[in-house]
Order: structure tokens, then sequence, then C-alpha cells
């Protein structure tokens, strides 16, 4: 069996590992983001390049020391960098004279297919294929589900802390569930058990949508937990951005674009590379939908975040919705954040109180 | 005599401030936190006590950085980011104002306000370049004290060009300046110049400034930069008489509002607390993978506030 890793990006590990079970192959685990992590992937990255590089390089040398063999990693088709950081990690690897090999997925079905059977060493047929794909496709979908129930949770149960203990123990059986029936199960209970900290008697809960890069978006290490802290907030988080709908859009193309890019369009006409026109055309939606705020979040040198960034002033104004843009790399202090979502979110709960006056 | 405290516990300063039940200030301090914030605080509240032994503190509020160690230690009613603080006490003066430039030690802010209410604001994020640590070592480097820097400034008859985008770039070309053989008063309202542009280009990059504008913070005791602004933005740049405490005199609003005008009892311990021992230590969890950094702080070796952890493990009972 193949000893493959992959690098970590908010619960992806979870559908990832039962994927390469069923394959046939040996996940390896990433160890969790650490301090350790980044200072690794910063030692050896270039300065300039984006977090998700540096994170996901300290991933594949904390892995390598664990044993694995193959690196599993994305690829892209641009223009945004990340497509290429596949490659980078690669030759940096070889520098170091690691000894593992790198397994880029570009999003083709042809390279998905032909890495698969590569790592499963032998012919897959396409219906065996489909069938864990399926599969681990069920996995990552309830896990979405729970946490979009999680994100509801937090500004109304008493403790916010314990709505984010339970969830972190249905992800840790969802990680083990072994069957597609077992997975129905968990979620239903999950659903469930979370719904019980449910205090009806919170009313002036804030709603704000989160918009951005997809990786700083997903992975809470990076963000600074930043659902967790606008959850304690008496903050709704809303966000279009989840695993499940990005391997929908992405790879199986069965996402209709048209709502954000109509959005979008009279603020940024085209798609310039990673999320920039979506963070645009979401935070237009998200403002007609009437949430209270929104926050963009973007690593650092990010080029389509950047652009859209300062696009944003111009949506705030014309459609009348507070936006705050928050950039991260690996110096980004926890104070500083804490004080600018605090900031934020007074801001939108003082302009909500004079319009309640008015 | 009855009134409110606001500390400001920032990162090179902590600011106390005692104001009446009119929010007048009577008594205002300005100490250098030099690292040690619970030492700067029990300092200046000592200094404060011995002036007048018979202060009632009918609420306290807690801001700046450190705002949450502090407040665990006064027993704070109201502990408030400085955004929202600096932003209360500059529309308390002037209910007018629509636009407050912030300039502290070790950052910088730009507050939009219509009709007293926050509607946009922004820090600066990745870079140091032009708060006031910069000018405290550019100050000491050339061997002119800080407040007269400014003054100098405004004797320039032919500001230099400085490069303002980093400190240290700034520095140099400083120097270059300097060896090319511009007079000093030249080049320091040259690199006044350099930091109002790169403020504005960063910090108040998109941001619609609009009249009336107040400058607080530190900074704007530097008639220089406030030159600065007002040749750049062609607006006048008015500076608040306690320019250097807003921050504080903003908390120590939000604490009246939170006593309601003391109807509420305060939270405040008393100044027995000055006589108490105050210790703050951090250790890493090894719960679970998150390795959270929870902070200690006992009061007299007793337990009285944790922080730091993402799940109830911790919490004090």
């Amino acid at each position: 069996m193949k000893r493959v890793a992959y690098p970590q990006m908010g619960n992806l590990g979870i559908s990832v590992k039962s994927f390469l079970w069923e394959l046939g192959a040996e996940p390896i685990e990433p160890s969790p983001i650490s301090k350790r992590t980044m200072d690794l992937g910063v030692q050896n990255a270039p300065e300039f390049a984006c977090l998700p590089l540096k994170v996901n390089l300290g991933n594949h040398l904390e892995s390598i020391e664990k044993g694995a063999e193959y690196l599993l990693m994305a690829g892209g088709i641009g223009p945004c960098r990340f497509g290429y950081y596949g490659e980078v990690q690669r030759e940096i690897l070889q520098d170091l004279q690691k000894d593992a090999e790198m397994i880029v997925i570009e999003p083709n079905i042809f390279s998905i297919y032909w890495s698969f059977n590569y790592l499963h060493g032998g012919f897959v047929s396409p219906l065996r294929l489909y069938r864990i794909l399926k599969f681990a496709m069920k996995k990552m979908k309830a896990i979405d589900d729970l946490e979009r129930i999680t994100q509801y949770l937090r500004p109304r149960a008493k403790k916010p802390q314990q709505v984010n203990l339970r969830y972190q123990k249905y992800l840790k059986l969802l990680d083990q569930a072994a069957s597609e029936d077992r997975i129905k199960e968990l979620k239903a209970e999950g659903i469930e058990r979370l719904q019980e900290l449910n205090n009806p008697e919170v009313k002036d809960v804030v709603h704000v949508g989160i918009v951005g890069e997809i990786y700083q978006v997903l992975e809470p290490y990076v963000s600074l937990n930043i659902e967790e802290k606008l959850g304690e907030m008496g903050v709704q988080v809303h966000r279009e951005l989840f695993l499940s709908h990005w391997v929908m859009d992405h790879i199986l193309k069965r996402v209709d674009r048209s709502s954000y890019i109509n959005a979008a369009t009279p603020y940024l006409g085209a798609m310039i590379g990673g999320h920039g026109q979506e963070t645009v055309g979401q935070a237009v939606l998200y403002a007609r939908e009437g949430l209270d705020g929104v926050i963009q979040l973007a690593p650092f040198t990010c080029m389509p975040e950047i652009v859209a960034e300062s696009i944003l002033p111009v949506v705030s104004e014309r459609e009348q919705i507070p936006i705050l843009s928050l950039f991260f790399d690996e110096h980004s202090g926890e104070a500083g954040v804490q004080t600018r979502i605090e900031a934020f979110v007074d801001l939108i709960k003082r302009r909500s109180e004079r319009s309640v006056l008015a | 005599m009855r009134g409110y405290l606001g500390i400001d516990v920032g990162s090179v300063s902590t600011n106390i401030v005692f104001t009446n039940e009119q929010m007048e200030v009577l008594d205002s301090l300005y100490i250098r936190t030099q690292g040690r914030p619970i030492d700067a605080v029990q300092r200046g509240m000592a200094q404060m006590y011995d002036k007048d032994g018979d202060l009632q503190i009918l609420g306290v509020g807690t801001t700046g950085s450190g705002r949450h160690l502090i407040g665990a230690m006064v027993g704070a009613d109201c502990i408030k980011n400085e955004i929202t603080a600096h932003a209360v006490a500059a529309s308390h003066l002037n209910p007018e104002v629509r636009t407050v430039l912030e300039i502290g030690g070790q950052d910088s802010k730009i507050i939009l306000l219509r009709q007293g209410i926050v509607v946009d604001f922004a820090m600066n994020t990745v870079c140091a370049a032009g708060t006031g640590s910069f000018l405290d070592q550019q100050a000491s480097r050339l061997g002119i004290p800080i407040e007269k820097f400014g003054e100098l400034a405004l004797q320039s008859q032919n500001p230099v060009r400085i490069a303002g985008r980093c400190s240290v770039f700034a520095e140099s070309d400083m120097i270059h300046k300097q060896q090319m053989g511009h007079n000093t008063s030249d080049i320091i309202a040259g690199l006044c110049a350099a930091l109002v542009r790169n403020y504005l280009n960063n910090v108040g990059k998109g941001k619609n400034i609009q009249e009336p504008v107040t400058f607080q913070g530190g900074v704007a005791a530097n008639v220089g930069i406030r030159q600065a602004f007002e040749d750049a933005l062609k607006v006048q740049v008015i500076v608040p008489e306690h320019y250097n405490v807003m921050g504080a005199i903003g908390c120590a609003l939000l604490a009246r509002e939170e006593v309601h005008n003391g109807e509420k009892s305060s939270k405040f311990k008393g100044f027995e607390m000055l006589d108490m021992e105050f210790q703050a230590s951090s250790f890493e969890c090894d719960g679970c993978p998150n390795h959270c950094e929870v902070i200690n702080f006992k009061q007299n070796g007793k337990l009285i506030a944790r922080w730091g952890a993402r799940c109830p493990r911790w919490e004090v009972g």
C-alpha cells in the first residue's frame, strides 16, 4: 500500500482520508497545523508567496517525517498562483533532498482519473471510482451541514464553546464512519444534539457574511478561528464557500454561477482568478439579502483578493453595507484581529440601534 | 470627588483619566507602559489616589491592547476595543465630527463617522511606518527632543522628499539627504509629509475623508504632522485638548453608559487593589490538538480569571 499524505485545509482531510482507504492506499494524516508547521513552511518557502504555499509546505514536511512516500496537492489553471504551488513545492522538497513523490491533481477528469489509478497501483474501474467518490462526497456534505448548523447556533447558545465541542465530537465520529448509513445516522444525531443547545431567549443576532479566498476562509488556523470569535460575539456567520460546494462547482460543474456573476458585473465584469469575482458578487448578494455586514478574508499578497478589496468600498457605499477586509500572513496577531472584528460588530450594532430609533 | 475612570493600556503608553459626572476631565496621566502593563496601571492609579484621597469611582472602563488583562485587574464595567473608544470620545467632544485620524505608538487608524455613528474604519496592518515609535526613534537619532520635532518641521522653507513607504527605507533616505547637505528642518518636514502620505495611502486608502476632521493620539502633539495633514487633505485639522488620552476618555464614557450614570453599582475593586499583588502566567493546554495558550490571572495568589482557551475546560468556576 502506498503511504499517501495530503495537506490540511479545514475538514477536507476527513473526506480525503476515507477516500484513500477505499482506494487501497494508506493515508498519512497531517499533524494539525501548529506553530511548528508554520515555521517549517515559512523557513523554506519564498517570502512573498501567500500563506497556503507556506502552510502546505509545512504540512508536507511534517508528513514526510511521519513516513509519507507520496504527497497529494491540488493544482489549478489560474490565473491564481495557487495552481503552480504544487510544482514549486516539488522543487523545494527536491532541494531539501526529501524523498517523497508529489502528485499534483489538476481540476480535470483525466488528471483525476490518472492520479487515482496511480495511487491505487493498478486499474480502478470507473464504476468503482464513482462509488468511492460518492461515499467521500456524502461525508463531505454531512460535515458541511453540521458546520452550517454550528454557525447558526454559536450566537444562540448559552455557551458558544459548548457548540464547538459538540461539533468537534461529531467530526471525530464522522471520521470513523465506514458506511453511508452510518453517515446518515450520525448526521441526524449530530444535528439533534447541536439543536439542544439552542437558547430561544436569544433575540438580537447579528448577521455577517464571510467572503474571500477559499483556503483562508476554510482553514480556521490561518484565519485565527474568526468564525468562533464572531460566534462568541453574537454573530451568525453566513458563507457560500464550503468544500462540497467547491467540488460541485469546480470538479462536477454543477453550480450555476450566474447569480454572483450578475451581481458582480457592474463592479467587476471579468473573472480575475481565484475567488476575486465571487468575493465581489457575493458581497453584493449579501447586501441585497439584508445581512448586517460582510467580512473579506484573504492571504496577504493574494492578487485576486487585492483587486476585490479595492472594489469593495464602492460596493459598501452603493449597496449600503459595512465591509471589513482582513488580510493574513504568518505575522498576523490574534489581538489585532480581535480588535478589528470587535469594532466592526460594535459598528453594526450601533448602526442598527440608530435605525430602530429613526 | 465622584466620577469615572478610563484606562487605555497601549503598547507604548498607558493613559488614565478621571472625569467628573459631567464628563469633564479632572485628571489625566500619560505613563510609559515599558512592557509591564500591570505595574504601569498600579503606578498611575497610585499617583491619582495620592493627589486626592477621597476619589469615589462610579464606573471604570478599559481599552487598548491590554484591556482584558487590566479589565480583570481593576474590575472594569466596560472593556472595549480602541476604535469604538476613540470614536465615542471624538463624537462626545464634537458631535459633528466626521473623520478621526488617530496615530499612536504602534498603530494608526482612521475612523469615519456620520451622525455620531461609526460607518467605516481601518487600522494599519503589516507596517508600522509613520507611528509614534518610529518618530521617537528618528528624533533620538537626530538628537532632537521629540517635543521640538514638530516646531522644527514648521520652520522648513523647502521640505525634501523622503521615501516614506517603509520605516527602514525612510531612515536610509533621511541619512542620504543629510549627507547631501540638506538642513535638519527640511529633512524633518519632508519626513512628516512622507509619513502622512504613507498613512493616507495605506490606512486612509479609499476612505471618504470629510470635515470636521480631528487628529488624536500621541502623535497629534507633533505640529509638523498636523500641518502635513492639512496640506495633503486641504482641510482644517482639529487637535482636541486631551488628544493624547482620547481612548481613555472614550472608555470612561462607555463605562458611564454601562452603569447607567451611576444608578448601577460599579464592579470596581477599589483602591485597595494598589496593595494587592497581581500575577499573570501562561501554559499550553495539551487536552487536544488546538494547543491553546491559556493565561492564568492571579490576585494575591488566588486565581481570578483565565482566558485564551477555546473550550470550557479551563473556565474559572
